[in-house]
């Protein structure tokens, strides 16, 4: 069977478990809308928000909504053992993990698009001005932060104080990512938005995306075999 | 060329600083059905993870008919886990259909018809598995592990929560897979049930195997006086 019809095959199956359940989008997206809620009351004064807050408060709200949903997808595997199940399968561990990836990612686009509209209307941000900047940016550091944190919770997954550490482990592994969100969007919503300032952190975004996914590629295998 | 045994030889694994095996050596051939006794704790459940190739040991070495481990192996090899490896949210086929596929078996569709027949479950075939009783859920892992005809059968408490018609197709099952020249190792408590069938037993007690003492009696009455 080849690598990429292992990793469509573990994507469907993680979206048709997610669509009949809809754990991890319902938890996820409620966390990420009351964040956003939060900080409008604290950014937002007579309708007006403070500058360069948006894009940190986005980013803020991407990370903590996808340390919920890594946390949740791989609880999902261990509850019933299912990823021995997966890792006795005659197939390259490393396309198992890409399949929880991109499952993941979906996910936190699904998400990111109900959470990004919401930024526009609470602290008026620019979402139209650039919208391809702005989606690569987001898409960018959406799989800088879930291959990292793939790896970190499926690691975990047998480790008691599981939901304690990845958020320890995850964070400071995935500031640079996050930075570079942050300052990216951050050009963008500018008054007087700064593309190649943006386009700068997106090619760091891409540049990071490439290391974290190789790093992870390269031990997963190990990490997976106890 | 596939396997014809497997021989573990001083294996020890140790956790932190417990040890759950040690210095284990056994060897278990084609055809033979090994029952697996031992009390909750005595590494049961470790051996069987080692054997699946999804533990590595400490020490010691494992062969798979004198080839070390490597990844095809996984492909020759069916563990059914005290935990059953099933999705409680896809329905028992789409349960069979995702292994089958993973395990990139032909003709997935009627693969999974007879698994289900065999787990008596075609009139559930399109049900959640969260719906099922554990006997139910117990028949589907089991078929699940036997999809892709496995040369090495591992199985962990299979009899948990069948009853007593389960509980024979699985005797059944099991003496099919020894004459099909299977290898199959079973950790169980149910001793009375597994006795007809077995060739051999290994005790294992605090992670060594220890003898079963031969003569009179019931495999039960002989395993409750090595516990004395």
């Amino acid at each position: 069977m080849s690598f990429l019809a292992i990793v469509l095959l573990v994507v469907r199956k993680d979206l048709v478990v997610e669509f009949r359940n809809r754990e991890i989008v319902y938890t996820t997206l409620f966390f990420a809308v009351s964040t956003l809620l939060v900080f409008s009351f604290s950014f937002v004064h007579e309708g007006r928000a403070v500058e360069d807050a948006a894009a940190g408060i986005l980013w803020v709200a991407i990370a903590f909504s996808g340390t919920l949903a890594l946390g949740r997808a791989f609880e999902r595997e261990r509850q019933n053992e299912t990823l021995r199940g997966l890792l006795m399968a005659p197939v390259a561990r490393t396309a198992l993990y890409v399949g929880k990836l991109a499952g993941i990612l979906l996910l936190l686009l699904a998400v990111e698009a109900v959470v990004v509209p919401m930024v526009g209307l609470m602290f008026q941000a620019p979402l139209f001005r650039y919208p391809l900047t702005l989606i690569s940016l987001l898409v960018s550091g959406t799989i800088g932060f879930a291959a990292v944190g793939t790896l970190f919770a499926a690691m975990l997954v047998r480790t008691r104080s599981r939901d304690v550490l990845l958020p320890v482990l995850l964070y400071p592994i995935t500031v640079p990512v996050i930075i570079a969100g942050v300052r990216g969007t951050a050009a963008l919503f500018q008054v007087d938005a700064d593309l190649p300032m943006a386009r700068a952190w997106l090619s760091m975004l891409v540049f990071f995306d490439a290391v974290f996914v190789t790093l992870a590629l390269w031990t997963f295998e190990a990490v997976m075999t106890e | 060329m596939d396997f014809t045994s497997l021989s573990f030889t001083d294996v020890t694994r140790n956790f932190g600083r417990r040890r759950a095996l040690n210095r284990v050596s056994f060897r278990l051939e084609t055809g033979e059905i090994v029952g697996l006794l031992g009390p909750n704790g005595a590494g049961k459940s470790t051996l069987l993870s080692i054997a699946a190739t999804l533990l590595e040991p400490s020490s010691g070495s494992i062969a798979y008919g004198g080839q070390p481990r490597a990844d095809w192996l996984r492909g020759r090899i069916g563990l059914l886990g005290h935990d059953l490896y099933l999705y409680p949210e896809l329905s028992a086929a789409e349960n069979l259909a995702f292994f089958a596929r993973l395990h990139g078996l032909p003709d997935v569709e009627r693969r999974v018809s007879s698994a289900l027949e065999r787990a008596q479950l075609v009139d559930r075939r399109d049900d959640q598995v969260v719906g099922f009783s554990r006997g139910m859920r117990q028949r589907l892992a089991l078929e699940r592990a036997l999809l892709h005809d496995p040369r090495l059968v591992l199985l962990d408490e299979p009899f948990t929560g069948l009853d007593d018609g389960s509980s024979a197709m699985l005797v059944q099952r099991l003496q099919e897979l020894r004459s099909k020249q299977c290898l199959v190792l079973v950790a169980t408590h149910d001793l009375e049930v597994i006795e007809p069938i077995i060739t051999r037993a290994l005790l294992l007690r605090q992670g060594k195997l220890a003898p079963i003492p031969p003569g009179a009696g019931s495999l039960r009455e002989r395993y409750r006086r090595t516990s004395v």
